[in-house]
């Protein structure tokens, strides 16, 4: 059996914002499952008392001191956006939400 | 809509059960995960990089000053603190980031299971604290070519990343059964010592006009004895009384659904300030699906136990001690204390005793007429426009006889209206006690010839009818007498 169904992954789609066709549905699916299932293996290994890794280089504690340090000037901050008004982002409405 | 309970009749059926959450702006003097500046008030898009617009290649790294900040939240609320702890990416689409997620922090959050005590009315409250974590701010959205400002029927939206990325601290309770009609004081006087708790540690200016403190309530409601109902999250309360208030109202409400048979839909609202009222915000059904997982490009904290110890004993003292302190220090009871802490007159009442009044005197305004004023008004004391100084000349004006309180009042007026200092106000409005003495016989001998019954009453040795005359002369003088030297020059006639 499947473990993951269509219906789930038009969710996941539509959360990442991803346009998916009805073919790509069944074919993702599909592919999907092969990556769940191999996830169930591992999930098999006995990992009790294993802290989980975050990172391949064993860091912590990386931390910054609080300097400020200079920014963008803002024009090319603004340049890297889809449209500007008035020194700000400009984007389409957004639905159902305040901000 | 259904109508609404009256909130004694919501709580004589339901138990609410609170839960708070609270997010607080760090005033670090960078961004968390950047070295853009955090000045407020900067044009738009001036404080942003690379790593707050989360352009192709940044790297974020954890601002030190902003964990320590938080670690010292922690301890001040009796949290343990993590012995490991990390990041994790809050995914969702929203142009409030421009990175398409929020760095957060999930199943490892910096500090756990605290708690804080309050007292409302006599009792005593222990909140406890489900766990204190660090994340960022997002920016500010402009929704525009609509009609009302707000979203609904806007045609666009700009942005200003200024905010994005500033460090915040949520501060999440355990869910709170067991406060009744009460309710609505607890979340109060919960927000409020938390708020003084932090303002105390000097990590943020914590003002809720502002921004820099902002709380969600969530609220059920049940049958005594039966599982808790589901809840509602209200968003946008912004002031210790919004807090009170979306707590009351949601209680009212709730229960009229209830009452109706219908059921109570596990949402986001938001609090409307002019109305008192909450209305549905976005469903929440997708929204939670935040899709959680460990930050890949920040490392793993492991706050070293003598780090914290360190940052333990550089705690200052916390607002309960200073309460304690001050208390002795004004000589008042724990009722008295526990009225003034309601009151949220702490503060005023500490700087106005700084300023020249004596303790009782700073109380008495505070806790009288100016809380009375406040009420009626529906502001927060600390909102109106009297200062603590000002209260302090203004008795000090009462002390040299210049006022007696019914003038004093007067002036509070002049004051609250704009219109200077209580001695402006007194000059202006020719609010002064008649000290004139030949003035004031004019008047008694006026008030004698007036009441010649009463008169001979006081020649018969009945001081007490010295009222009457001293209302009359108060009458003549507009109030601008003092009622004691009335009383004496009356004797001084009759006796
Ligand atoms: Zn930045």
């Amino acid at each position: 059996m499947s473990t993951i169904s269509r219906e789930e992954v038009a969710h996941l789609a539509r959360l990442a914002r991803l346009e998916v066709t009805d073919e790509e549905l069944d074919a993702f699916a599909g592919q999907l499952d092969v990556i769940l299932q191999s996830m169930k293996t591992l999930a098999e290994v006995d990992t009790d008392g294993v802290q989980p890794t975050s990172h391949a280089v064993p860091l912590v504690n990386v931390f910054r001191e609080d300097q400020p340090q200079p920014s963008l000037p803002r024009d090319a901050a603004l340049a890297g956006g889809p449209d500007t008004f008035e020194d700000r982002f400009r984007v389409p409405r957004i639905l159902d939400e305040e901000a | 809509m259904t109508k609404l309970n009256t909130f004694e009749q919501a709580v004589a059926t339901y138990e609410p059960v609170l839960g708070l959450e609270t997010h607080i702006e760090l005033d670090t003097n960078t961004k968390m995960f950047c070295g853009c500046s955090t000045a407020f008030g900067a044009e738009p898009n001036t404080q942003v990089c690379p790593v707050c617009l989360a352009l192709p290649g940044a790297l974020p790294v954890a601002n030190k000053a902003a964990v320590e900040a938080t670690i010292k939240i922690g301890l001040a609320l009796n949290c343990r603190i993590a012995e490991w702890t990390r990041f994790a990416r809050k995914n969702y689409f929203y142009p409030d980031m421009p990175k398409n997620f929020q760095t957060s922090q999930y199943e490892e959050p910096l500090c756990e299971d605290g708690y804080v005590d309050v007292v409302v009315d006599g009792k005593a409250y222990r909140v406890e604290i489900e766990r204190v974590h660090l994340e960022e701010d997002t920016g500010k959205t402009l929704h525009v070519g609509g009609t009302t400002g707000r979203i609904h029927g806007a045609t666009e939206s700009l942005v200003d990343y200024n905010r994005a990325g500033i460090p915040l601290v949520e501060i999440v309770t355990k869910p709170v059964p067991g406060t009744g009609a009460l309710a609505p004081e607890v979340a109060r006087a919960y927000t409020a010592e938390l708020r003084d708790i932090v303002r105390s540690l000097g990590v943020s200016d914590v003002r809720m006009e502002q921004g820099s403190l902002r709380c969600d309530v969530n609220l059920s409601l049940n049958r005594p004895g039966e599982e808790w109902g589901t809840r509602t999250e209200t968003k946008n309360v912004n002031s210790l009384r919004s807090v009170e208030r979306a707590v009351r109202y949601e209680v009212r409400r709730q229960s009229a659904l209830l009452d109706a048979g219908e059921r109570i839909f596990q949402e986001t609202r938001h609090f409307h300030e002019t109305t008192g009222e909450t209305s549905p915000g976005r469903s929440k059904e997708e929204a939670t699906d935040y899709r959680y997982f460990p930050e890949p490009d920040l490392a793993v904290m492991e706050p070293s136990r003598e780090w914290v110890e360190e940052l333990r004993a550089s705690l200052p003292e916390l607002p309960r001690k200073r309460r304690e302190r001050l208390q002795a220090a004004w000589s008042l009871g724990d009722k008295e204390m526990q009225s003034v802490v309601n009151a949220d007159a702490v503060d005023l009442i500490e700087a106005t005793v700084a300023a020249g009044a004596t303790p009782s005197a700073a109380v008495k305004w505070w806790l009288g007429e100016l809380s009375r004023r406040a009420n009626e008004s529906g502001e927060e004391l600390a909102a109106m426009r009297i200062t603590p100084a000002e209260v302090a000349e203004l008795q000090g004006m009462v002390d040299d006889g210049r006022l007696n309180d019914k003038l004093a009042r007067q002036v509070i007026d002049g004051v609250l209206a704009g219109e200077g200092s209580p001695s402006d106000v007194a000059a202006k409005r020719g609010l002064e006690v008649v000290s004139d003495t030949g003035a004031l016989e004019a008047a008694v001998d006026e008030a004698i010839a007036a009441n010649p019954a009463v008169a001979d009453k006081i020649r018969g040795g009945t001081h007490a009818a010295a009222g009457v005359l001293i209302g009359a002369v108060m009458k003549a003088t507009k109030g601008q007498a003092d009622a004691g030297t009335v009383r004496q020059i009356i004797l001084d006639k009759l006796g």
